[in-house]
């Protein structure tokens, strides 16, 4: 599987060179790290712990004007922890920060963005409320003779800031209607009114779709050419590696190694952040294939989707990709009775059906792991037991009432099969890790004992290693003979898992691949809505 | 470049999408206050057939007035909800300072008018520091604090007056004046509010404190990122709102004849009332003055009309409700309509 990701990499330089607008010239020359002197943060010798936890072990990290520096790490490994310290959020427990060769304290928010540090989050925190322009200036909008706020001012500003940045909205949208990706434009904004020297992203192309990534990438290669620092933390490494100069990797709190990243493989990186030889990433296991369980013909929504029809069978994994916004998320919804298709047919085990909520789909054995677990597949402050058995719950009940050593037998029993690391199921899911929680997620839909299990991004914002556990456990649920519909955003996870692919674009599906004819390119052709590979 | 071109059109498509929607979601943010002149017309149109003395000047001026002292603490109540938070206390607030006032000028006539406004106004603002302080330094939910201030500044009302009425006669004609001049044929209490009304609006709009304010309700955790203190902002809006309930008290002390500890008893459910029927959104970031005002108005013109058309005024509260239902409800299908055809237009 090490030749998915390695193909992966020259396929996101291909996406560079095909798609990429004339502005974004992916090897521009600049200055190299080296020969620029004043380095324009460093951070030295910085530890941090929280209770018994050492998040951060002495590490050090410098970061020069005009460098694009990725910052890798699987979850825990200490990066979070450093963005929040040199954001001002937290206070490192030893060492220094020189801003500019400067020792500098950052107590707050407020004084790192003085030092001129501008933090992206992976979800921007903006007012819903306000509009584009109030929040890139609140707290310092300009003001008139009588103190009164200078709103023509701030507009013409806040255009300004937004012209060069090739943006689809103004200074007075307002920010609640705006896609995550024009948010970080928004907060990208507002450094740079700022002015900041420093600009630190915290996985921000989670969940930006290919295009949006590029136009993101485009905008922090011109940053850098201006002599900006970049600090950038992400997950994608075909990113890092297509838009980094020097790569930082972290694990268990300390520093690994920091290297140019032309002097990194991807292979060499990966066993940098795992600390260990790396097997199999996606461990397919071969499942027995059986008859078709779910159907789905001529699927309409209208407006979002088109024509949808496929056919998964036992045992089988069908891999669903598209870029975001195809629509993929949007045919799982209905699949599982949220939404009602306008028109088209969906049959199980041959018999049509009509899914007019969750709980007819659930009850008929199909099972939605959401994409946003934290807002639609979990209840964060109860224990993992009630998490666990909220779909069943009626069957664990009588006369209501709920029968809470049974539910905490099956809980335990499911805790352990999927090995989620927790005290007991009595603790509060929102104390686990990100990783654990997706598997808590898991075993509340196996808790049901479903036949077809719909997967949205069973692996995102979680770490390489607990990645390949989901994996390996979704392999496994294919061989006891669950259908498993799989919707990704990542190349080689559908490559690796899926069965077949089923390729989806602008809500039609593009492309249908087994896995033998699968391949980066043709998945990308479809995805991307052209009709066939060109010569 | 030239096998993209299917997909960048449909891209600039989207993002022209994306720039309407702004336009869109600003139109929607007017539709609550149009939606309310046009209540007002309907009702002021249908009273209006059916007894042509509603829309007489006299009755008019009548509804303002009635209107005027809602409007204000309605004003004041706005500040808290943009918040995030609410202010239960008002009404007992509002009591505390009318009764507070009168008994100060019946026992020290002696201390002139100004001072007993000035005073009036500080009871006002310390009953509002001590909302803000429960709420930002206690840390207790703003609901339950001023629960418990509710309860509070009335018991203070009935340990300071007893059972006790206070009369016009006992307090100087001058302070009744307050209530009862009519400087250009305008009772003063409208002008009162008028001007509260305007000064906020100017302050929520175009100050940056304003819009801290909004700023705070809209995202606390990111007004902390930018290096707003939510907790003085809070502490703030608090106080000022106190502030309009001691000025409400003052005008309720001049302007009814006799007062006793019950005063205004109840009102901060229809000054609750007003601010969402305005559109003030409960859960802070969003509303306006001028929506609240119109809240307070809407509603004073109901009861106005139940008089007019000698309906039982029984009936006023069961309207009350409805009206602010059909307003919230009729705002939240429209809100959820649109966005639905704005992701239909943005898939396509």
């Amino acid at each position: 599987m090490r030749v998915a990701f390695v193909f992966g990499w020259q396929m996101s330089r291909k996406i560079e060179g095909t798609m990429s607008s004339p502005v974004i010239s992916g090897a521009t020359a600049h200055p190299s790290p080296a020969s620029s002197p004043a380095p324009a943060a460093e951070v030295i010798g910085v530890a941090k712990s929280f209770g018994a936890v050492q998040a951060l072990r002495a590490v050090d990290l410098t970061l020069y004007p005009g460098e694009t520096h990725a910052l890798l790490g699987e979850n825990g490994a200490g990066k979070s922890t450093l963005v929040k310290i040199l954001a001002g959020i937290h206070l490192p427990d030893e060492g220094e920060i020189r801003i500019s060769g400067q020792a500098v304290t950052l107590r707050s928010p407020l004084e790192a963005r003085a030092h001129g540090i501008a933090v992206i989050h992976q979800h921007p925190t903006l007012f819903p409320d306000l509009d584009v322009a109030e929040n890139i200036f609140m707290g310092r909008q300009p003001r008139g003779r009588f103190g009164q706020i200078d709103w023509s001012a701030m507009r013409a500003e806040v255009d300004r800031l937004l012209a060069p940045l090739g943006v689809g909205f103004d200074s007075s949208t307002p920010v609640q209607g705006l896609a995550i990706a024009d948010q970080q434009l928004v907060e990208i904004a507002k450094a740079l009114s700022l002015d900041a020297r420093i600009l630190i992203m915290d996985e921000p192309t989670a969940s930006l779709s290919a295009r949006e990534v590029e136009r993101l990438f485009a905008i922090v290669r011109r940053l850098r050419d201006h002599g900006v620092a970049i600090l950038f933390v992400s997950h994608r490494l075909e990113e890092v590696f297509a838009l980094a100069d020097r790569i930082t990797i972290f694990r268990d709190g300390a520093r690994v190694i920091t290297a140019p990243a032309s002097d990194l493989t991807l292979e060499a990186t990966i066993q940098h952040m795992v600390g260990r030889q790396l097997q199999t990433l996606f461990p397919k296991e071969p499942a027995e294939i059986g008859d078709v369980v779910l159907r789905v013909e001529q699927l309409t929504r209208a407006g979002v989707f088109h024509d949808v029809s496929f056919e998964l069978r036992r045992g089988e994994i069908l891999g669903l990709f598209g870029l975001i916004g195809a629509g993929r998320t949007e045919v799982a919804r209905v699949l599982f009775g949220v939404d009602r298709a306008d028109s088209g047919t969906i049959h199980l085990d041959g018999k049509q059906v009509s899914l007019t909520s969750p709980a007819v789909a659930l009850q008929l054995g199909i099972g939605y792991v959401p994409e946003d677990r934290h807002r639609q597949g979990l209840l964060l402050p109860f224990p993992i037991a009630s998490n666990v058995t909220l779909p069943i719950l009626p069957r664990l009940s009588r006369l209501g009432i709920v029968n809470r050593p049974k539910e905490r037998d099956l809980a335990a029993e499911f805790a352990r099969r999927l090995q989620v690391k927790a005290a007991g199921v009595e603790q509060a899911v929102a104390a686990l890790s990100g990783g654990n929680q997706q598997k808590v997620v898991l075993a509340k839909w196996l808790a049901a004992n479903p036949r077809v299990l719909i997967l949205d991004e069973p692996t995102r914002g979680i770490d390489i290693g607990t990645k390949a556990e989901v994996h390996h456990l979704i392999s496994r649920l294919a061989v006891q003979g669950l259908a498993i519909l799989l919707i990704s955003s990542e190349l080689p996870e559908i490559l690796g898992m899926a069965d077949r692919v089923l390729v989806m674009h602008e809500g039609r599906i593009t492309g249908i691949f087994d896995r033998d004819e699968a391949d980066q390119e043709r998945i990308m052709y479809a995805a991307t809505g052209q009709a066939r590979i060109p010569a | 470049m030239t096998t993209l071109q299917p997909s960048a059109q449909s891209r600039s498509a989207r993002l022209a999408a994306v720039a309407g929607s702004g336009q869109f979601l600003r139109l929607l943010a007017r539709i609550r206050e149009a939606g309310l002149l046009i209540a007002l017309a309907a009702i002021v149109v249908i009273v209006t057939v059916q007894a042509p003395r509603f829309l007489q000047i006299s009755n008019l001026r009548q509804i303002l007035l009635s209107v005027s002292i809602l409007a204000i603490v309605a004003v004041g109540q706005t500040l808290v909800v943009l918040t995030r938070n609410v202010d239960l206390s008002v009404a007992s607030s509002v009591g505390l300072v009318a009764y507070v006032v009168r008994d100060l000028l019946r026992d020290h006539p002696d201390i002139g008018i100004p001072a007993a406004i000035a005073a009036g106004l500080l009871i006002g603002a310390l009953l509002g520091a001590i909302n803000g302080a429960l709420v930002t330094i206690g840390g207790v939910p703003a609901i339950v604090a001023t629960l418990g201030t509710l309860y509070v500044y009335r018991g203070v009302v009935f340990a300071i007056g007893g059972g006790e009425l206070i009369t016009a006669s006992e307090v100087p004609q001058g302070f009744r004046d307050i209530a009862l001049s009519r400087p250009w044929g305008i009772p003063t209490p409208i002008i009162v509010a008028a001007a509260v009304a305007l000064v906020f609006a100017y302050l929520l709009r175009s100050t940056r404190f304003g819009r801290e304010l909004y700023a705070v309700g809209s995202s606390p955790e990111a007004a902390r990122l930018v290096g707003l203190s939510v907790g003085r902002r809070v502490f703030t809006a608090f106080v000022l709102c106190g502030l309009l309930c001691g000025l409400a008290g003052v005008l309720w002390g001049a302007r009814f004849g006799s007062i006793d500890a019950r005063a205004a008893t109840g009102i901060e459910l229809q000054v609750i009332a007003a601010v969402v029927l305005g559109g003030v959104n409960i859960f802070g970031g969003s509303g306006t003055v001028l929506g609240a005002v119109l809240g307070a108005i809407l509603l004073g013109t109901i009861q106005n009309a139940l008089i007019i058309l000698r309906l039982n005024q029984f009936w006023l509260q069961a309207i009350s409700g409805a009206a602010i239902l059909l307003a919230v409800t009729a705002d939240a299908l429209i809100t959820r309509r649109v966005r639905r055809s704005l992701v239909v237009r943005l898939r396509r």
